[in-house]
């Protein structure tokens, strides 16, 4: 009898599973449905360009079936909840897929209403995201304007999707009102709840010296409770404030709200509670989670999504073939951050190793988080390997899923102290 | 490692004062934990997360974060702040001698 594989959400992770799938059971009677509630794939990366006209929405927006192979079903509809007991899916649609096993691919959502005042006045006026494409564009026409004063960017809390995005962000705006000749009459502050620029602590401390050389302001440990519009001025739960003219918010992520409605699925934020080397979920057998959509303690990045599809694809079908699954993920991430004036940096890591210097994929590579133009250049070409490598769920040719080490510079030799991870 | 004596028991603390080994706490160690947090009297509210907080870490191998607390302890975000100014899921976590949080990455 055939087996049905249901893949909720058809963006990065979704798509490259379903492709991988399609590959992997070609000629068999393995069903694969794709389901989500819109047509519209985003290349999210992009996002963090199109607020300084470096990119346009409509650039990086594609439709999400043209990116599934051949023999993948596609199915636009909301998710009102699963039932993992009955191995059901309800759709908004009022249909009902019955599955043998289920892929959660449904990344990660904003929660403005956790921030008190945060979608209130000022919201899209001064108070904007660039999470979003409508978010991103309404920030795009609102810089354009700005001409001096107060600009704060805020991390609401962790964990976040791309966690140096915020920062690029910093670099990018820098930059840009450089560019624009007003540079001299713009604040710029970034206010995160860590205690330093960045999660671990090598490329904190390099990322920090990075904001004080561009003379962007860092408030660290800062918890945001309140967003005040109105007032212009971001308020923590400890009572501290920072005043902004503009501010580019970061909200607070959780999973999405179908989690929520189905019963033993998702924890308090609707993330899937999901082994972090399996990638199978810890609430039922038949149920495997890739990308952001995961509670595992590794980056909420394309990248790490890329190198868990080929576990979760194995283990898919372990499963299926009642064998034992694999432990094959090791937590790797690795990103571009782009740090203005044409260059960017690149950081590579997993679970047990921090982003370290050297070089990447191996002794001879790009290097480790360095300014330079090539990863500037990198950063760029990376959308086109997106859509016609990641998405097709192909390996990257010299990039492997698991962490190389060999181009890399341990801690003890750069001098830098480790403190344990966040 | 540094250790020290906390109700009459030599406790083994990491460089961040989270317990070694959350099987050593008992009860009576934390109101002793809490005035080296500078809180003092532990009132039934700051009880309530403490014993949330170890339950949570004895089902599920790790603390809740601040976000989780707030959605599930039945203590608001805001309270949390009041009762553990300084950072409610660390400090709690001390007190309950519980490791660090494995929140956010």
């Amino acid at each position: 009898m055939a087996k049905r594989v249901v893949i909720l959400g058809g963006g990065t992770g979704g798509t490259l599973v379903a492709n991988r799938l399609r590959r992997l059971f070609s000629g068999t009677d393995v069903e694969l449905v794709v389901v989500d509630q819109n047509d519209r794939h985003v290349y999210q990366p992009g996002l963090l360009f199109v607020p300084f006209g470096l990119a346009h929405s409509e650039d990086i927006v594609r439709p999400r079936q043209r990116q599934l192979h051949d023999g993948i079903k596609f199915h636009e509809s909301g998710i009102e909840r699963v039932e993992i007991g009955a191995n059901e899916v309800h759709l908004h649609d009022g249909s009902v897929l019955g599955y043998d096993v289920l892929v959660v691919a449904t990344g990660a959502s904003l929660i403005l209403e956790e921030t008190e005042g945060l979608a209130g006045p000022g919201w899209m006026d001064k108070v904007f995201t660039f999470y979003t494409p409508e978010g991103a564009g309404a920030l795009e026409a609102a810089l354009a304007t700005f001409d001096g004063g107060r600009v704060v960017v805020n991390v609401v809390d962790m964990p976040i999707k791309c966690p140096v995005a915020p920062l690029e962000f910093c670099f990018l705006a820098d930059w840009y009102f450089h560019e624009r000749g007003i540079r001299d009459r713009v604040e710029l502050t970034y206010v995160t709840p860590l205690d330093g620029a960045f999660t671990k602590p090598v490329a904190s401390k390099q990322l920090g010296g990075m904001l004080a050389d561009k003379n962007i302001e860092l408030v660290t440990e800062f918890n945001t409770s309140e967003v005040d519009g109105a007032g212009g001025r971001l308020i923590s739960y400890d009572q501290r404030e920072v005043p902004f003219d503009l501010a580019v918010v970061i909200p607070l992520h959780g999973g999405a709200s179908y989690v929520g409605r189905s019963i033993g699925l998702g924890d308090a934020l609707n993330f899937v509670p999901t082994d972090e080397h399996t990638l199978q979920s810890k609430v039922a057998d038949n149920v495997f989670v890739i990308g952001d959509a995961a509670n595992v303690p590794a980056s909420k990045a394309g990248s790490v999504t890329h190198f868990e599809g080929e576990t979760l694809v194995e283990n898919v079908r372990r499963h299926l073939a009642g064998e034992p699954l694999i432990d094959g993920f090791d937590g790797h991430a690795n990103c571009f951050i782009e740090t203005g004036f044409h260059k960017a940096l690149l950081i590579d890591f997993n679970y047990d190793t921090e982003p370290l210097t050297g070089h990447y994929p191996g002794r001879v590579g790009l290097p480790l988080l360095k300014q330079s133009r090539l990863n500037h250049l990198g950063k760029l070409l990376f959308q086109s390997v997106y859509w016609h490598g990641l998405l097709p769920g192909r390996d990257i040719p010299g990039i492997g899923a698991t962490m190389p080490s060999s181009g890399k510079i341990p801690v003890a030799a750069t001098g830098a102290t480790t403190t344990p991870k966040e | 490692m540094p250790t020290t004596m906390i109700a009459a028991t030599q406790i083994e603390l990491n460089d961040e004062g989270f317990f070694v080994h959350p099987e050593q706490w008992t009860e009576e160690m934390a109101a002793e934990l809490a005035r080296r947090e500078s809180i003092d009297p532990l009132t039934d509210r700051h009880w309530t997360v403490l014993r949330f907080m170890r339950s949570e870490f004895l089902d599920k191998g790790t603390g809740p974060t601040v976000r989780a607390l707030g959605k599930t302890s039945g203590v608001s975000v805001k309270e949390l702040y009041q009762l553990f100014p300084k950072g409610p899921a660390k400090v709690a976590a001390r007190i309950a001698g519980i490791p660090k949080p494995r929140g956010c990455i």
